[in-house]
């Protein structure tokens, strides 16, 4: 595997693949009366969030934690970020302590793309700025494939502040790849001008959607983010955008409803569709630490390098198994040539 | 693909992880197919023409595990209380085949499962992480039952090792004891076998292929003297 996670669009089948079916035995080892596993034993694992975050720093530390990394949590507010110290020298202050894998989530896109060629460890995108959060895709794509049983062929709406939101960035890529078709819903005002280059289509009219989707994904709106006004009134939005229970009505039985939290109730989701049975959001927190582990474990859990440590070429040819490994994880290297994936 | 050795190199370096086995561990289901046939093709190409001499047949391999059911009756009472536990991937199918026979010969239902390693080993940081393999313990637990672990090929017993702390974060079983198809030696922990389909004294230079009709569609049990290893 690749050193890094920093775009679900890196990510090729075979590796996102890999990491759902990691996470589906991990999250079966959750089960076990001692869900600690000690893989990660020695391994110090820093969580660096410029960016107020709960669940996601959490989710991050829980799965550190399970798999027996050593985790140092470090924020913004009260750090020498406060007096001023740039991103840089707060890397290079982490290389010096020898943190295997930073998980960074910050305010700037691109962020972890610059910390990758700093460090010496793994970088994991927890989440920059407008541009991707990936392990929110993983497991969103989890969760659809645990509740759903496939994603392949699978409809998605994803409705919303997609404009703001990293999170329809990186499901977006990751979706595709896995096989499902994208739809985003949102105002024009909040759809990025970019988007004719996504592969998804893009539809104003939520009602219109509905009907034909598998799965429902509800974003947040942005408020903090919002510079200008992108649409009339809350009550509007939530009135032209928002999911409540006549629009789930036009759901097919089977389709779920999902939304990346925090939730504003209310607005983009009704409290009574937010609690209904079609609803994975308190899911997609269990499934999160399973998925966050499995990233974990596959960046982590094995020799620093794709191929294994040096010297080790010439008599790579006894094992197959892992050969094969080494093989798709080089593969993927030569393919993408940049640092950035898994 | 059992019992490819650690080349000498990387073993003075860092010892396996996998008694006999140095690619199950990441071979789980999918892949093994693949692993098998590239295997094949190293050993039956470049310095190494032999295609390695056959220890155990069909009927050897069938005749074992028919003394190993007995064995395993005679000594946990009439395994009433007996969990088999095969270690992926090839002590899954062993353990599976133990459990019919004592079906078969005693109307017996013993429990059989599964218990994936790979997070366990010791030797993690020396390769590309590895594909998990499944684990699945039977509804009912381990705790109190003789638990017996089931796999192909005992070698340095580091395998062994990863499955009894695996064991213990499940639950705390009355006793553990170990069962094999194939002993080959040259163990690297105290660790000893309680039941063993055919002691095989190696080289470490040799390897052992234990083939399972499950998981490669004859049952064989090879060595080979790999040509490559040079001290």
């Amino acid at each position: 595997m690749k050193r890094h996670l920093i775009s679900a669009a890196d990510l090729s089948l075979d590796d996102a693949v890999a990491i759902l079916d990691t996470a589906e035995e991990l999250a079966r080892l959750a089960e076990r009366p001692i869900p600690k596993l000690p893989t990660l034993r020695g391994r110090t694992v820093v969580n660096l969030f410029y960016e107020d975050s709960t669940r996601t720093r959490i989710s991050f530390e829980a799965a550190a934690k399970r798999l027996s990394a050593d985790v140092i949590n470090f924020s913004a507010k009260g750090s020498s970020v406060a007096k001023g110290e740039s991103l840089k020298d707060t890397a290079l202050t982490l290389q010096a302590m020898g943190a295997d894998a930073v998980v960074i989530r910050h305010s700037a896109s691109g962020a972890p793309h610059r910390l990758a060629g700093w460090v010496r460890g793994s970088v994991i995108n927890a989440g920059d700025g407008t541009h991707e959060h990936p392990t929110q895709a993983l497991l969103d794509a989890f969760t659809i494939r645990r509740r759903l049983g496939r994603l392949d062929g699978l409809k998605v709406a994803i409705v919303g502040d997609i404009l703001h939101s990293r999170v329809a960035r990186s499901n977006v890529w990751l979706l595709r790849t896995l096989g499902a078709e994208v739809t985003l819903v949102a105002p024009p005002t909040l759809v990025p001008v970019a988007v004719g280059t996504w592969p998804c289509s893009v539809s104003y009219d939520l009602s219109a959607v509905l009907p034909g989707s598998d799965v429902v994904m509800m974003l947040r709106v942005q408020h903090e983010r919002m510079t200008d006004a992108y649409f009339p009134s809350v009550r509007e939005y939530s009135r032209r955008y928002g999911l409540d229970t006549d629009r789930m009505a036009l759901l097919p039985d089977h389709a779920i409803v999902m939304h990346p939290g925090p939730m504003n109730r209310g607005v983009e989701i009704a409290a009574d569709v937010a609690d209904s049975v079609r609803s994975t959001i308190v899911e997609q927190v269990t499934n999160g630490v399973s998925v966050r582990m499995a990233v974990l474990y596959l960046l982590l859990g094995g020799a620093p390098e794709a191929g294994g440590p040096q010297g080790r070429g010439s008599q790579e040819g006894r094992d197959g198994g892992e050969r094969v490994l080494a093989r798709a994880a080089a593969g993927h290297a030569a393919g993408r040539g940049t640092e950035a994936g898994l | 693909m059992a019992g490819v050795p650690e080349p000498a190199a990387a073993r003075a370096a860092h010892p396996p992880g996998r008694e006999g086995d140095s690619g199950r561990g990441s071979d789980s289901g999918s892949s093994s197919d693949g692993s098998r046939i590239s295997d094949t093709d190293r050993l039956s190409g470049g310095s190494l023409r032999r295609p390695g001499k056959a220890v155990l047949g069909p009927d050897e391999i069938r005749r074992a595990l028919a003394r190993i059911g007995h064995e395993i009756l005679e000594r946990t009472d009439g395994a009433s209380d007996v969990v088999l536990l095969g270690i992926p991937t090839r002590g899954v199918p062993l353990a599976r085949r133990l459990s019919a026979r004592l079906g078969q010969t005693e109307g017996l239902a013993v429990p059989v499962g599964s218990l994936d390693i790979t997070l366990y080993r010791d030797d993690l940081r020396l390769r590309p992480a590895r594909t998990l393999g499944h684990t699945e313990v039977p509804d009912w637990g381990i705790d109190g039952k003789i638990v017996i672990l089931v796999d192909d090929v005992l070698y340095s017993g580091r395998t062994v090792r990863a499955a009894l702390d695996a064991l213990g974060d499940i639950g705390r079983p009355r006793a553990v004891q170990l069962a094999v198809l194939v002993d080959r030696g040259h163990r690297e922990l105290p660790i000893r076998p309680d039941y063993v389909g055919k002691n095989l004294p190696t080289a470490k230079r040799e390897s052992v292929r234990v083939l399972l009709t499950e998981t490669d569609g004859e049952d064989l049990v090879t060595l080979t003297v790999s040509g490559e290893v040079t001290r």
